[in-house]
């Protein structure tokens, strides 16, 4: 595994963290879709167990970067990821990394709930069970019981586990698809508008979801509410056309952006 | 004016900051007027025009509660960002400077009906010569708000060092007078009242300027100011405990 770093540059006016520490680090990642480059030399630094989150226009190409962090990219023929990008120093996309191994470190929880067709507990128990980290039915079960809490659901189902997935609300599904990402003991979640189905109090719910989250796990969330960047994350980064323009700690972001077209975008002045 | 000079997508927003930034330059240019007016009730000894500068304040009072309630819906509505947040956050602040400043031309104006009673005694000369100074700050930190002008804004943060020094220098031409003339004591002693609260205004066009920064740059102004000589300070302290002292109840 290559453990070199290429030198930090300062592309686009993005500072990389210095003294935190890293979980996933970006270098020189372009993104082509067959001749249209959807990224272009982006570098950036994830510090671990901090809540990221990516905003910009649409089709500035944040949801495209977010799904190179778990290979995501690698299902379209067309798309083709260069550059580096490393999870805890090594490079996920090395010709021997298996990218199922990869999605199992990294989670993701998209924009629709999207629960399997199966009971409560089999939506949870379905990836232990794949990736063999369950010997007997105990394990399960302490495993659903355990995601499940961790995603702030048991409460509300643990007397209907067998019922199916999709009967729950539009909030308790999603909070469902975090505990599915969460049963594969994953150490990154990455969230693509995982709040813009759903009413304000189911977002209130997985907005403190999240902040408790990150104790444990390093977070990436896509999100085009800037006011939800503000309230959850602890660094907020900005795309446009492709560019990473700037990202820094999200109270700077949001009250001194080093970066006119960051004003222009978060004030609402974008022409 | 507003942060920048494109607009907003949701155009009335745009307007909104506009209105608020056009409620402080229209009430700076009031408590500017209400400081010219005490200035000529000092100087003519019209104590007429200083009983209409002392009514005047309430005006000040009214549109500084209108502002307070403009950007507390504008913050509730509009759940504004960073420069538009700053510029926000700053109007709240600088409409507080303002009333002040109307309080401080109230007050001195008071004081000139009760100083005209007396006959005139020669420091007046300083007093004006002050607060004329004092004027010409307040009206550069307005113009400098207005054009959102950093530069001049720092021009009126550096020149309150001469406010001060003239403060300390009229303080001193009071006292004098009071040991050479124990007659114009009443005079001399509201006198000294005014030229504390003409310091104060000029004090309080020192927070717009650094407000202006804050709200243009985002950043507070970094420089210290230029320091005054220890003599100077040690005899400013002495002026202050002596008008405090005067000021505590009898």
């Amino acid at each position: 595994m290559n453990q070199e770093v290429s030198p930090v540059k300062d592309t686009a006016g993005a500072p990389l963290v210095s003294s935190d520490p890293v979980k996933l680090a970006a270098r020189d990642v372009t993104v082509s879709y067959a001749e249209k480059k959807a990224l272009i030399d982006v570098n950036i630094d994830i510090v671990e167990r901090q809540v990221t989150s990516f905003i910009g226009p649409s089709g500035c190409g944040k949801s495209t970067f977010l799904r190179c962090f778990n290979r995501m990219n690698d299902t379209i023929d067309i798309c083709r990821v260069e550059g580096r990008i490393t999870l805890d120093n090594e490079n996920i996309y090395d010709e021997n990394v298996d990218p199922v191994q990869i999605r199992a470190r990294i989670g993701m929880v998209f924009q629709k709930p999207n629960p399997f067709p199966k009971s409560i507990f089999e939506n949870i128990a379905y990836g232990p069970r794949i990736h063999g980290l369950v010997t007997d039915k105990d394990d399960l079960d302490e495993i659903v019981h355990s995601s499940l809490e961790k995603a702030g659901l048991l409460k509300e189902v643990k007397d209907r586990l067998d019922a199916p997935g999709t009967s729950l609300s539009g909030g308790q599904q999603q909070r469902l698809c975090i505990a599915r990402a969460i049963a594969v003991s994953p150490e990154v979640i990455l969230m693509d508008e995982p709040c813009s189905a759903l009413d304000p109090i189911a977002t209130a719910k997985i907005e403190e979801l999240i902040d408790d989250l990150r104790e444990n796990y390093t977070i990436i969330i896509v999100t085009h509410s800037m006011q939800q960047a503000a309230r959850v994350s602890q660094r907020t980064a900005f795309f446009h056309l492709g560019y990473l323009v700037e990202c820094g700690d999200t109270e700077t972001v949001f009250t001194n952006p080093e970066h006119e077209l960051t004003q222009g975008y978060i004030t609402g002045r974008f022409g | 004016m507003t942060p920048k000079d494109d607009l907003h997508i949701v155009r009335s927003f745009s307007e909104e900051l506009q209105t608020l930034s056009n409620r402080i330059a229209v009430m700076g240019g009031v408590a500017e007027a209400q400081l010219a007016s005490a200035i000529t009730a000092i100087e003519s000894r019209d104590s007429e025009l200083a009983v209409r500068v002392v009514d005047g304040d309430s005006e000040l009072d009214d549109m500084e509660t209108d502002i307070n309630a403009f950007v507390v819906r504008l913050l509730a509505l509009r759940q504004p960002v960073a420069a538009d947040l700053r510029h926000i956050v700053g109007a709240l602040k600088i409409s507080s400077n303002i009333e002040r400043i109307g309080d401080y031309a109230a007050n001195v104006a008071k004081r000139t009906q009760i100083v005209n009673q007396f006959p005139q005694v020669r420091p007046v000369g300083g007093v004006i010569e002050m607060a004329r100074l004092v004027r010409g700050n307040v009206q550069a930190v307005f113009d400098a708000y207005v054009q959102q002008n950093v530069e001049k804004a720092h021009d009126v943060w550096r020149g309150d060092e001469a406010v001060d020094e003239m403060h300390t220098s009229v303080f001193q031409e009071l006292m004098t007078l009071m040991l050479e003339e124990p007659d114009t004591v009443p005079a001399c002693t509201h006198l000294l009242f005014m030229i504390k609260n003409l310091e104060r205004v000029g004090d309080h066009a020192t927070n717009i300027a650094e407000t202006i920064q804050f709200l243009v740059a985002g950043k507070p102004i970094s420089a210290e100011r230029p320091k005054k000589s220890s003599a100077a300070e040690a005899h400013e302290q002495d002026a202050d405990a002596f008008t405090t002292s005067l000021e505590s109840p009898r």
